[in-house]
């Protein structure tokens, strides 16, 4: 595939995104929505919002007022583009009595096309890190691969960080490397304009039917340079590299004790995280026995039956299944499938209602390891 | 029902309440046929007037106990039953009546009633579970109406309910909810109350009020914590605390302690 860059303003953005639908794309993508900017249904490019930024603090989201009219300024959506490839929610199968007998129904997995609009380089990746899990595993997740095919991406490069942020350290921002069909940085000077590069066959044919000139050499280096910038924002980070043998050497650590009583094991981390893939299946009958049906939801390493085994649960206190999801995430993911779980994204630090920081729980642990 | 054409016989009964519980198991609608026509409903007032004398295979027990008669009469249900289930707040924390443990009842009563000779009550609302052995508590207030399906289908063929004792939080979270709590400061028992209403007011726009009591390894001496940082007051979340499921010992904790902070 020849690399391909080109330049242009809002009118290219409305086309591209005309373009997608034109295909049978829907379109989904960073819009306000009640007091966040969220991923939703993009009918065209009036609906999404300039000018918005996003304050994330542990445990706090607030929509603010930005510095200037960016379109893609305001930093990773509330919730990740994981639902859209993973549901929360999938009937597996179906049986039905008759004659004695059972019929197994399977579910033939639904696909619909979608246009993931620019997401964040942290989200790119940790489609990435499930592709990884679901596609290229020991088992496939046939609904994932259904949805997968029929995924278009489009990312947005970060021009700004949150304070939540810590991509840089993690290595899968503010830029993504690949991933992505198209990626697009935007600036401003005077009026939007988009640098926009293909990363796939796909993305390049898309880009081939925009009335765009090419991207000169130093509006390529201009653009790439905002996302340094961006990156040099960043206070938090995780040196993942280390952070295997960190954990492992710290299993017993007073920290887990203190940050065990702090958290209120509900959930929200790992179902706001990008790449927590787990979940259980759950069996209903009828009253009257004729139906049955195996359903999939997502679950979460912070409730009482995902550790249980015969006569009980393995992790009974809140301080095992913190330190069980993070040292999966940072540590033994990296055993299991080659290499970290964590994208830094920062939406565990945000939408902990409790605001725990990993970065934080991580540093604690690491400068005892050191001294 | 069973092969042999046996149908298990199934008793409701009510405690101090308001129906509402057992108004659930009426307002299956489409699954009331198949639920009637697996099951024998022989004590059942707000249904029907028949009575079929015990012993049944599954007790219904909504509403706590709040008198004397009401203490002797669940130890009598008990008896009667093979498998009793309590249905609802009332049964299973004390309800929103329980409030009264923490006031002078007596005081009460004679404040409220003309003649308070006439009334008869124990100074406490207590759940079912402090009186009498329980084979299965179903949280809500009111209870979910699939749940108590769910519940009566695994009962009646011998499995494990699938009722899940996770927080609000997982339900809100899978339906796309944006978190109200972090957004916007509000106040909210998600983090520690169980599932199972399909975390109905965050969608809209509204903190959650517990009505499912507190969920498993609930943590709320840490959630009073957020509720102070994001501005509640002490009497906010003591208030928040006390509600229907105030007397369910993880929130009476939680409301007791808060004042001492």
């Amino acid at each position: 595939m020849k690399k391909q860059a080109v330049r242009f303003d809002d009118t290219g953005l409305t086309c591209l995104i005309e373009l997608l639908r034109g295909e049978g794309y829907e379109v989904i993508g960073p819009r306000k929505s009640g007091p966040a900017v969220r991923l939703a249904r993009i009918e065209s490019a009036a609906d999404l919002t300039p000018g918005i930024d996003s304050e994330t603090s542990p445990g706090r989201y607030r929509m603010a007022g930005a510095p200037d009219a960016r379109i893609f300024g305001a930093g990773p959506a509330a919730e990740s583009p994981k639902r859209y490839l993973h549901a929360p929610e999938a009937r597996l199968a179906v049986a039905e009595r008759e004659n004695g007998a059972f019929r197994i129904i399977r579910d033939t997995p639904a696909a619909p096309k979608t246009a993931l609009f620019g997401i964040r380089p942290c989200d790119v990746a940790g489609i990435a890190r499930l592709d990884r899990v679901l596609l290229r595993d020991r088992y496939k997740d046939p609904d994932y691969e259904a949805r997968r095919e029929q995924t278009f991406i489009v990312a947005a490069n970060c021009v700004r960080s949150s304070e939540t942020c810590f991509c840089a350290s993690m290595e899968t921002g503010p830029r993504a490397a690949s991933g992505f069909d198209i990626a697009l940085t935007e600036s401003v000077n005077g009026r939007r304009e988009y640098l926009a590069e293909a990363g796939s066959t796909k993305g390049a044919a898309m880009l081939a039917q925009i009335k765009a000139e090419p991207a000169a050499a130093d509006f390529v280096k201009a653009s790439h340079a905002q996302c340094e910038a961006a990156s040099a924002q960043q206070t938090r980070s995780v040196d993942y590299r280390r952070a295997r043998k960190v954990i492992l050497r710290n299993f017993e650590h007073r920290r887990w004790d203190a940050v065990g009583k702090r958290c209120l094991a509900c959930g929200n981390c790992t179902m706001s995280c990008p790449t927590c893939f787990c979940v259980n299946t759950k069996d209903s009958s009828s009253p009257d026995l004729s139906h049955a049906e195996r359903r999939r939801l997502w679950d979460s390493c912070f409730t009482q039956a995902f550790s249980y085994i015969h006569g009980g649960s393995v992790r009974t206190s809140t301080k095992s299944r913190y330190r069980q999801w993070l040292s999966h995430k940072l540590a033994h993911w990296q055993d299991q499938f080659g290499e970290t779980g964590c994208v830094g994204c920062g939406r565990c630090i945000t939408w902990c209602p409790a605001g725990i920081d990993i970065t934080e729980e991580f540093a604690a642990l690491d400068s005892s390891s050191q001294s | 029902m069973s092969s042999n054409g046996y149908k298990p016989k199934v008793a409701v009964f009510k405690f101090a309440s308001c129906d509402g519980c057992q108004l659930s198991l009426l307002d299956c609608e489409d699954e009331l046929l198949a639920v009637a026509a697996a099951i024998e409903i022989c004590y059942f007032p707000e249904a029907t007037r028949k009575v079929v004398k015990g012993p049944y295979d599954i007790a219904l027990v909504e509403g706590s106990v709040t008198t004397h008669h009401d203490a002797q009469r669940i130890q009598q249900v008990r008896r009667s039953a093979k498998t009793l289930i309590t249905i609802g707040a009332c049964a299973t924390a004390g309800g929103v009546q329980a409030l009264r443990n923490w006031q002078d009842s007596a005081e009460m009563v004679r404040t409220v009633y003309a003649k308070p000779d006439f009334i008869s009550t124990l100074k406490m609302s207590t759940p079912i579970a402090e009186h009498v052995p329980v084979d299965f508590e179903l949280r809500g207030c009111p209870v979910q109406k699939y749940h108590l399906i769910e519940l009566i289908t695994a009962t009646l063929i011998g499995r494990k309910p699938n009722i899940p004792a996770y927080s609000v939080c997982m339900e809100c979270k899978r339906n796309g909810n944006l978190c109200i709590a972090v957004a916007q400061g509000e106040p909210c028992l998600g983090p520690v109350t169980q599932a199972g209403c399909g975390a109905l007011c965050p969608a809209f726009n509204r903190g959650c009020y517990g009505c499912f009591g507190p969920m498993e390894s609930a943590n709320a001496e840490a959630l009073t914590g957020v509720m102070l940082r994001n501005g509640s007051t002490k009497d906010e979340i003591q208030r928040n605390f006390r509600t229907y499921n105030a007397w369910a010992w993880q929130f009476r904790q939680a409301s007791e302690e808060v004042e001492k902070r």
